[in-house]
């Protein structure tokens, strides 16, 4: 039997790099100046399941995704670092989800995948840095979590030992599987694309991929599976619409507002040795300093 | 209405932790808003002083699950016992620190209970909302107020529906204040085995090193953050320099401790520490939202920057429009030839 390993990942933008033209005018993000990238964290995730399966003979790693159709290239980026396969669940019900829409969807696309071993996913999201869904996703999954998880001790068929990184120090858990795990960015980084799987995958697509690019894989995908990305919608994975998306999220946004900055009473001063001296002078006379 | 209810951490020294009690000092207010009791939780063995300690803050009861087996936090028993509570008590408001205890414990049970979670408020109000489209009327919401992604967004978060109206909140952000040493209330024991099952105990924890934090700018009187425009890891150094010199403490921004520059402790801000320092002196910091909500209530700011339209100096005292690199080291200069 093999053991199989679940990889949760997002592609979100490039919070990090935020360069000049990363804001608009009025204050908001300008997302055409953020490309889309692989969420540091599930890199991490990715390199503590590919070590895992380095450990664990017969292991596989499936990916899954949940956005739009583009989302397809984490599942593509992943194939070439050694993930087996992996599948995009991508559905316009699923718009607006908040955390608690968001797990049951992905939960239900892990059901959809059968009986697995291991969850595993970054502890959070740069776009939204909530780290809820790990914990979610395991409550629906009914399976213990361990998160903040940054390196695995020992690892075998039956049982897997864990380090977390916790604000002020290090705790070593041992589960059974299944288990839902959540990394950590100290955890390792994920290894690069091996040259070997980049020309294996290269040609994997979806669906939605192909119709945009006018191309027909049918005979293709006859002759070699591993090169469809699937797809899944909403009803694919058996999800009530009633949770999915807005309607499923009991969160909701009552208002958002521009900060509207007031300029204090600022003095400003220039960078010559005058101005600063004098400053400091201020600030030690009045005891700030000193 | 039914009550306001706080997850209690107990510490490694077996004490209710300080983000507990801020959130204690909040939910109290909360508590008398709404007209209800405030009611705490705490899982654990041996804490010392429970009650003297959480009734001052104005706590009206205590759930009280002692278990040697609960300490030290797992989730599992934790998530059982919370979640029973809860259905059996239906809190309105359920508050959690945003800690690594918090944020693994907090989502499993709003999953559980279907309902809605807001992490790392920076404000928590009560409000009234109408529903847009029905004209239905909701009174006496929990307002979850936090920057959004996006730049300079305040978003207000509301969970009209679903029970209890969940949230997480950073150590910092609210004030801790005791509300009466007379306050008394009552300590409820909650019986272990009925609140768990034996699955629950399936983690096996095989060690634990804490340790206590090596790097504490919560407390600091003098901060010296460096932001993005620091360039890079050798140019922060010189805001280690500045800080060294006048006895501060360094913090970083995201933007520095994403790039590298400075360690992730320092980050200060929404989704790191809050501080209140008496100087604080920003360094090539933006000022965006997320960075100024934890520091805003510095009582001076001084902003060195070249950009003179960066949100941080609105709400300095004073802003250097000039290069850090060439600032930096002449207060360092001044202050170390003025003072002994």
């Amino acid at each position: 039997m093999s053991f199989k390993i679940i990889v949760l990942a997002k592609q979100v933008p490039d919070t990090r790099n935020v360069g000049k033209d990363a804001m608009k005018e009025d204050g908001t993000v300008n997302r055409a100046a953020l490309p889309a990238i692989f969420n540091p964290e599930d890199l991490n995730a990715l390199e503590m399941a590919l070590h895992i399966k380095d450990n664990i003979k017969d292991a596989t790693i499936t990916i899954i995704t949940m956005g739009p159709s583009r989302a397809a290239e984490i599942v593509r980026e992943s194939m070439y670092r050694g993930a087996d396969g992996g599948v995009v669940v991508s559905d316009r019900k699923v718009a607006g989800s908040d955390t608690l829409a968001t797990s049951y969807t992905i939960s239900q696309a892990v059901k959809k995948l059968g009986k697995f071993d291991l969850v595993i996913a970054g502890r959070q999201a740069i776009d939204g840095d909530t780290a809820q869904v790990g914990p979610q996703t395991a409550e629906k999954l009914e399976c213990p979590q361990i998160t903040y998880a940054e390196e695995v001790i020992k690892v075998d068929e039956k049982k897997i030992q864990i380090k977390r990184r916790l604000e002020n120090g290090v705790e070593v858990v041992e589960s059974k599987y299944p288990c839902l795990i959540t990394v950590h960015g100290s955890a390792k980084e994920c290894r690069a694309r091996n040259a070997k799987f980049l020309m294996k995958f290269k040609k994997a697509k979806s669906n939605s991929e192909l119709q945009e690019l006018g191309q027909d894989y049918s005979a293709l995908w006859n002759e070699k599976p591993y090169l469809k990305i699937d797809e899944w919608s909403a009803a694919d994975i058996m999800a009530e619409d009633g949770r999915l998306g807005l309607t499923g999220s009991p969160t909701k946004v009552k208002k958002i507002e521009n900060v509207v900055l007031t300029q204090k009473e600022s003095k400003i001063l220039t960078p010559k040795d005058e101005d600063i001296n004098d400053l400091m002078k201020e600030l030690i006379s009045s005891h700030i300093l000193g | 209405m039914n009550n306001v209810f706080v997850y209690c951490e107990v510490t490694e020294e077996r004490l209710i932790a300080d983000v507990s009690l801020e959130l204690v000092s909040k939910g109290r207010k909360l508590a008398d808003e709404l007209g209800v009791k405030l009611e705490a939780i705490v899982c654990g063995d041996q804490i010392k002083d429970i009650e003297s300690i959480l009734y001052p803050f104005g706590v009206d009861i205590i759930n009280y699950a002692k278990d040697s087996r609960l300490f030290p936090y797992q989730t599992l028993p934790h998530f059982s016992i919370v979640t029973k509570l809860f259905q059996e008590k239906k809190p309105e408001i359920a508050l959690f620190g945003a800690t690594s205890v918090g944020r693994d414990l907090a989502p499993r049970i709003a999953s559980f209970l279907r309902t809605g979670l807001t992490a790392d408020c920076t404000t928590l109000e009560i409000g009234n909302h109408t529903e847009n489209k029905t004209g239905k009327e909701y009174k006496n919401l929990l307002y979850q107020i936090r920057p959004a992604f996006g730049g300079n967004i305040i978003a207000t978060i509301i969970n009209p529906d679903c029970r209890p109206q969940m949230a997480t909140v950073r150590e910092g952000v609210m004030k801790k204040e005791t509300l009466s040493g007379n306050h008394k209330g009552v300590i409820n024991f909650l019986k272990v085995e009925d609140y768990t099952k034996n699955d629950d105990f399936c983690l096996k924890i095989i060690e634990r090193h804490i340790e206590e934090q090596k790097i504490n700018i919560k407390g600091a009187q003098i901060i010296v953050c460096g932001g993005y425009g620091m360039g890079s890891k050798e140019g922060f150094k010189l805001v280690h320099e500045l800080a060294d010199v006048i006895q501060g403490e360094v913090g970083g921004t995201r933007a520095a401790s994403d790039a590298g520059m400075t360690e992730h402790e320092r980050q200060i801000g929404q989704t790191g520490v809050t501080v209140r320092p008496k100087l604080y002196i920003a360094c090539g910091v933006s000022g965006a939202v997320q960075h100024r909500v934890g520091m805003q209530d510095s009582s001076k700011i001084i902003s060195i920057n070249t950009d003179p339209n960066a949100p941080i100096n609105k709400i300095a005292d004073y802003t250097i429009i000039g290069d850090v690199l060439e600032v930096l080291p002449k207060m360092i200069k001044y202050y170390k030839s003025n003072t002994k």
